[in-house]
């Protein structure tokens, strides 16, 4: 283990830990919405959207996201759909995501005692309203724990991003280990950098957790 | 292109080819699946032990493999281990050996999370009429945490299966590997085979994953 060799790659392990995280916090957020918006289109039970949901959520669900990327990056421009590999990227990470935060906000609305809702509509609040006062905010303090492993999770998945050549952290410190050969150096600081992502944010995460499992009914 | 591309898939032993690759990526799976399993069940009834140290070592060993992407513990074993303690092994085997670790850690805290979750009168009521602890959990708690621990148990094989599409790294030659050459191989006659090959070996890991994600369904709706 040689210190020097470390310091060494310490920028070109800074510029894969930034895109790393920015990589991440993009297809997080395009994430959550994609999967509010599909698990809404089954609460509400939407004619045509909820079957499209459906069928989406298990092919997203039941295929890895590398297999993903391949097909996004070098299959879909067969069709004449050719995006830059961070395009491709964030698109996989989306299409991924999206079903697993889905399934966490469909679990959250499930969780809502009927009650709520059945008082919500004796007060006769409209459809929106109820949404609005009733089913979000109980329905997202019942999802928090859900999305925030799956948050983890999408992170961690962002090292598969190296197959189709982003110069994300794993990628950076393969491409290391290739052109040095210095490998035990380069896949600690690998180690290490996920670490600092992940650790800090799994225990800022678990103190939300039981932050907002107040806001949820019968606290 | 759409009608005569689809071709690239049957010329020659193309899809014997595949199959070949799905086999070795279904062999890795299953048998870390199965040795893993078994670790984990272990792991799991030890991590309700009340011994602290116990209790830390396998809570560490757990934290590490949650931490760190797949990706990176593969490249991770795949150069240490022979780089440092002198043991060459071929890439499959250094895989395997990477997803048991992972399976076991993964499926002793759904253990030890379901062994937990048996309410506290079922244990109390062993002991009173006179259980041992063997007989505690090959009766009582065994039995009635099996039900709570099924679904997160196979949805944890769909991710060991999905995750094996990392094998290709390592360069083991899986599905997507052989998917990868025969590409490369039918360029000029195919320009567009990336399109149905990995169309291909999409639809192979659904087909494989999702008759597990409807059990696991069926389950959960049963509890």
């Amino acid at each position: 283990m040689s210190w020097s060799v470390i310091v060494q790659s310490l920028p070109m392990f800074q510029k894969g830990f930034i895109l790393t995280l920015q990589m991440s916090a993009l297809g997080i957020l395009g994430a959550i919405i994609l999967g509010l918006v599909c698990s809404l289109s089954q609460y509400f039970k939407v004619p045509v959207l909820k079957r499209i949901v459906g069928i989406y959520i298990e092919l997203s669900r039941n295929t890895p996201l590398l297999i993903q990327l391949f097909f996004i990056y070098y299959g879909l421009p067969g069709l004449g759909l050719k995006f830059s590999a961070y395009v491709c990227g964030i698109i996989g990470l989306v299409f991924l995501g999206g079903s697993y935060m889905a399934e966490g906000f469909t679990g959250g609305f499930d969780g809502i005692a009927k009650s709520q809702i059945e008082s919500g509509l004796a007060l006769g609040l409209s459809t929106a309203q109820l949404t609005r006062y009733v089913i979000f905010p109980q329905g997202f303090a019942l999802s928090v724990p859900a999305l925030a492993a799956n948050i983890i999770f999408l992170i961690k998945e962002t090292s598969i991003f190296t197959v189709i050549a982003i110069p994300e952290l794993t990628n950076t410190a393969l491409d290391l280990i290739g052109m040095y050969y210095k490998t035990n150096e380069y896949l600690l600081v690998l180690i290490i950098g996920y670490a600092i992502i992940l650790i800090p944010l799994s225990i800022l995460l678990t103190w939300l957790e039981r932050r907002i499992r107040y806001g949820a009914f019968g606290h | 292109m759409a009608h005569s591309g689809i071709n690239i898939i049957f010329e020659g032993a193309n899809f014997a080819r595949l199959m070949g690759g799905l086999w070795v990526t279904i062999r890795v799976a299953l048998i870390s699946i199965a040795i893993g399993g078994v670790l984990g069940i272990l792991l799991g009834v030890l991590r309700t032990f009340h011994n602290r140290l116990l209790r830390f070592v396998l809570r560490l060993y757990l934290e590490f493999f949650r931490i760190i992407p797949t990706v990176a513990l593969l490249f991770l074993f795949y150069y240490i281990l022979p780089k440092d303690m002198h043991l060459n092994l071929p890439a499959e085997e250094v895989a395997v050996i990477v997803f048991t670790l992972w399976m076991a850690a993964e499926a002793s805290d759904i253990v030890r999370g379901a062994l937990e979750s048996v309410p506290q009168h079922q244990i109390e009521s062993g002991l009173a009429i006179g259980l041992s602890r063997n007989q505690l959990y090959r009766f009582v708690l065994v039995p009635q945490s099996i039900k709570l621990m099924m679904p997160a148990l196979i949805n944890l094989v769909t991710r060991i299966i999905k995750t094996t599409s990392l094998l290709l790294m390592i360069s083991v030659l899986d599905v997507i590997n052989v998917g990868q050459q025969i590409i490369e191989a039918n360029q000029q006659q195919y320009p567009q085979g990336a399109f149905w090959i990995y169309g291909a070996i999409f639809f192979l890991y659904f087909i494989i994953c999702y008759p597990f994600s409807l059990l696991a369904k069926r389950l959960q709706r049963n509890k």
